[in-house]
């Protein structure tokens, strides 16, 4: 018989349906005023800290409606902003010094919804309102790091195998090792190649130097790596801050995106962010002369750096271990109450340290902190100079062979100590970063965008909904049932689809979605008028409608879809936004136009003796 | 309720000379436009400072102008935006000085100057740097999808439908430029979104058109591919419309009740989808028909099409 759909299809399509709006759900309950503590320093939050907090809360009388321990975070919610306030000063009082105590908003998703992996979509910063970061990472500064690293292992190699050389050193476009004769060279040569593969060899035997360039492969590798590196510390960065979902993402080849929602205090965000901070162990030169060293006569081998106060110190430039070993920092204070920082290694970084201060006990060893900060000049390519500055925290003498955990004193204050244990912990940066743009929401400015959005959502709809019924008559209502349950659906992918973010141009693509959606229905329900035109039965009309219909919206859907997945590979921003909501509306409002209307069409006309279609 | 009920085939392609001509005209018109006047970039494209700050009373724009100029930003440009209280001020970028300062700076003088609560509603600070590659990606974006779009129609039609889907979105993305440059709107990263979408538009009108003339080649026995042309877009033709008719509606909503910010993607989307209707059936049966398609092509027999046209080569 025409026009019937088995059972399991039209059960499918109710099914299907009910588990999009079971998703869509979580968006209707709104969000409460919450409280986040989470750990600074190390500090874990437990059970513990979780009833401090709870008594707390009780002995001030601030109510809560809950509080629970998620993600090694105490997460308390109140019933309003005002008691969410209040508590944030109460535990920030209590608290601050070990923990970090943040405002948060908390979807108030029920806990069997939210159990089920329900949650409210995800809103672009233009409808929460917060700041977004694009920081750019110098990839000069990284490749030259690359190449000190590398002219310091060509001299051990060498030095290792005993291969005489005159010099190594980096003369900008290459490294040029200059040998002492032609056998040296060749010996040199082999033993390099060998080692560095990705390495490319150019010798002049009449010079006697050799010099080498990093390949192609090996220069993106390095610049893969340092942009890598920064996204892994900018998030550790990040989530001292506590903000509530924030997104750190690599874009393009040298760019990071920094999302923070509902941030305001944007320069507490921007001083954590930008600050480009690691820590060298070398040395102290105590053989060099340091009086002359001050009058310009420094020894080839060593640098000459100042202390805090002003006091100069003559230091070996090899470096003995970099920031890059740090696996964890704190600060605290020593026996003689001053602030120290205490410093755990990685096990590559404690057995080099090991080695290093094995042949140096009893001799003095400098840390020095490295900073980089922008300066206002720009080189040849545009890119912001970054100005190294470097300087000499601590001077001591090493006292035993220092293993993987140790600590350093001569921070100046505790709050010096801590902000520096907090820059190791979050690890050292490859290469110095720099905010290249910026961009504040303000948060009524978001809630006003919603509203909108949503309000010209719903008109659009409205208008779609009346004009539909009154062209289409029961027809139309069976294209409005689509449209709505097409409405509910996309709410529902986008809810559940982790990477999914409602933007106000995402908005504009919804309502693009219900305005294109019903061209489906608008070109099954022209076919069937024109079969019916054309003499055909009803039945007949209505299957031909829906087949014949079938490959043009198929084909003009598909290529829609292309379009929207290009849009997604290569947008950013704004253009992204839009491309998910299309893309998912797409397939949506196809399932739900073919196979959602021609189920509740079948349901009421299929098989039946009809003499009038109410189309 | 029917509002186009077309007994006769309409003799579309009888008037597609002057389609043609129109459609000439108004993409030189553009080209023109786009040469003389340029495109209005947004802060996406040129980098630069943009915050837009919210009065309690309506703003005043000429005492914010002073207010401004007095304290060295005499270059800001100064807008209302959206309502009278919304005030978006412009500015290039200040070498050397930190871009937080800038916009807390531009706060503090107005709040002092004007002496009336200022309220922030949103800072953006863009690098020229970052515009360049925004600007090459969305322009890489445009020309990718073109491409695939080419390839697919091609692959699932035939080349000459696919040239002629491909000029039709030229067209409609010209002409959408065209209006933005003519009128000097602001062209940002929204809108760029919204031609893109208009691009996705006018191709499913296109191809809606496009799959029935290649039906109707298969079912139509008498008439020249100018008839089958005309039968098919005749046949189309209240789809077309009644889609337009419900994307139109939606996209007024976005217009009026949207707020400013959506403003430029609804504009370019009104006129692209007005523009990709007309486009569906004028330039891209025209130019398929320009290209001389005929009932060979798309007849589905592979081996007899390839023999038919070796007869038509040889001399």
């Amino acid at each position: 018989m025409l026009n019937k759909y088995p059972l399991w299809k039209t059960l499918m399509v109710v099914f299907i349906v009910a588990i999009g709006a079971l998703y869509a759900s979580p968006n209707l309950y709104g969000e409460d005023p919450a409280v986040q503590v989470s750990g600074l320093r190390g500090v874990e939050v437990d059970v513990t800290t979780l009833d401090q907090i709870k008594s707390q809360l009780s002995e001030s009388n601030i109510e809560y409606t809950n509080i629970a321990l998620e993600k090694g975070q105490v997460l308390a919610r109140f019933r309003d902003t005002e008691s969410q306030l209040k508590a944030r000063d109460l535990l920030h009082a209590n608290f601050g010094n070990d923990y970090s105590v943040a405002l948060n908003l908390t979807p108030a998703t029920p806990e069997w919804l939210s159990g089920i992996g329900g949650t409210p979509m995800k809103l672009g910063l233009d409808l929460s309102g917060g700041v977004s970061f694009l920081m750019e990472v110098n990839m000069n500064e990284a490749i030259n790091k690359a190449k000190t690293g590398m002219v310091g292992d060509f001299r051990t190699d060498l030095r290792g195998e005993k291969i005489r050389y005159r010099s190594v050193k980096d003369s900008g476009d290459a490294i040029t090792i200059i040998f002492r004769n032609v056998d040296d060279l060749a010996n040199g040569e082999s033993l390099l190649k060998k080692r560095y593969r990705d390495l490319l060899f150019v010798e002049d035997e009449d010079r006697l130097t050799l010099s080498v360039t990093m390949t192609e492969v090996k220069l993106k590798e390095i610049r893969e790596y340092a942009l890598q590196q920064n996204i892994t510390i900018i998030r550790n960065r990040v989530n001292e801050l506590g903000v509530a979902e924030p997104l750190v993402q690599r874009q393009g080849k040298k760019h990071i995106v920094i999302e923070l929602p509902g941030v305001q205090d944007t320069a507490k965000a921007k001083e954590i962010l930008n600050a480009t901070a690691t820590i060298e162990f070398r040395m102290v030169d105590s053989d060099g002369d340091l009086s002359s060293a001050l009058n310009g006569r420094v020894p080839a081998s060593s640098q000459l750096l100042y202390e805090r106060g002003g006091n100069p110190v003559l230091l070996k430039k090899r470096i003995m271990l970099t920031g890059d070993h740090i696996i964890d920092a704190s600060s605290g204070f020593d026996e003689y109450s001053r602030p120290q920082v205490n410093i755990t290694l990685d096990s590559p970084g404690g057995s080099k340290f090991s080695n290093a201060t094995k042949d140096n006990i009893g001799k003095p060893m400098a840390t020095v902190f490295i900073e980089y900060k922008g300066t206002d000049r720009k080189d040849a390519e545009g890119n912001m100079i970054f100005e190294k500055v470097e300087e000499v925290i601590s001077v001591a003498t090493i006292q035993a062979r220092l293993g993987k955990s140790f600590r350093i004193t001569g921070a100046g204050s505790q709050q010096e100590a801590h902000n520096l244990a907090l820059l190791l912990r979050a690890g050292a940066l490859i290469a110095p970063i720099q905010i290249v743009e910026e961009r504040t929401v303000g948060p009524s400015l978001g809630k006003e965008n919603i509203e909108l959005g949503f309000q010209a959502i719903m008109g659009g709809f409205v208008l779609v909904f009346i004009f539909m019924m009154i062209y289409y008559r029961a027809f139309g209502v069976v294209a409005n049932l689509a449209l709505g349950a097409n409405l509910v659906l996309i709410i529902g992918v986008m809810s559940l689809i982790p990477g999914a973010t409602l933007t106000l141009p995402g908005m504009a693509g919804i309502v693009l979605t219900v305005g294109m959606a019903v061209d489906a229905n608008v070109l099954i329900f022209e076919r069937i008028r024109e079969e019916i035109r054309a003499g055909k039965s009803i039945q007949q009309s209505i299957h031909q409608g829906y087949d014949a219909a079938f490959s043009t919206i198929l084909d003009a859907n598909i290529t829609t879809l292309i379009a929207a997945i290009i849009l997604f590979a290569v947008g950013t921003g704004p253009i992204k936004g839009f491309a998910v909501t299309l893309s998912i509306g797409i397939v949506t409002s196809m399932f739900t136009a073919i196979v959602g209307t021609r189920s509740v069409v079948n349901l009421i006309w299929g098989g039946k003796r009809l003499e009038k279609l109410s189309i | 309720m029917q509002i186009l009920n077309l007994k006769e085939t309409v003799a579309f392609m009888k008037y597609r000379k002057v389609g043609m001509i129109f459609s000439i005209l108004f993409m030189l018109a553009a080209i023109a436009s786009l040469t003389v006047n340029k495109l209005n970039f947004g802060l996406d494209f040129t980098g630069g400072i943009k915050v837009e700050v919210g009065f309690e009373q309506a703003a005043d724009l000429t005492k914010m102008r002073a207010v401004l100029d007095q304290n060295g930003f005499d270059d800001a440009v100064v807008q209302l935006f959206g309502t009278s209280r919304d005030v978006v001020i412009r500015m290039a970028e200040r070498p050397g000085v930190k871009a937080e300062m800038l916009g807390n700076e531009i706060l503090d003088v107005l709040q002092q100057g004007m002496g009336v609560k200022v309220d922030m509603r949103r800072i953006e600070f863009v690098g020229a740097s970052v515009g360049d590659e925004l600007a090459e990606q969305g322009g890489l974006a445009m020309l990718t999808a073109l491409i695939c779009i080419l390839v697919y129609v091609a692959f699932r039609f035939e080349w000459r439908f696919a040239l002629g889907s491909v000029f039709a979105l030229f067209h409609d993305v010209l002409l959408t430029l065209g209006l933005f440059s003519f009128l000097q709107l602001e062209f940002d990263l929204t809108v760029l979104a919204a031609i893109l979408a208009v691009i996705g538009y006018s191709l499913n009108d296109t191809i809606v058109v496009s799959d029935r003339i290649r039906e109707n080649f298969r079912k139509v026995r008498e008439g020249g591919p100018e008839e089958v042309i005309n039968i098919s877009l005749t046949q189309t033709l209240s789809r077309t419309f009644i889609t337009s008719i419900t994307t139109l509606l939606v996209l007024a909503a976005l217009f009026f009740k949207g707020g400013a910010l959506i403003h430029g993607f609804a504009t370019a989307l009104l006129f692209g989808v007005f523009v990709g209707t007309y486009s569906s059936i004028y330039v891209a049966s025209s130019v398929a028909l320009a290209l001389g398609v005929s009932k060979e092509d798309l007849i589905p027999e592979v081996i007899e099409k390839e023999g038919a046209d070796q007869e038509e080569m040889m001399p």
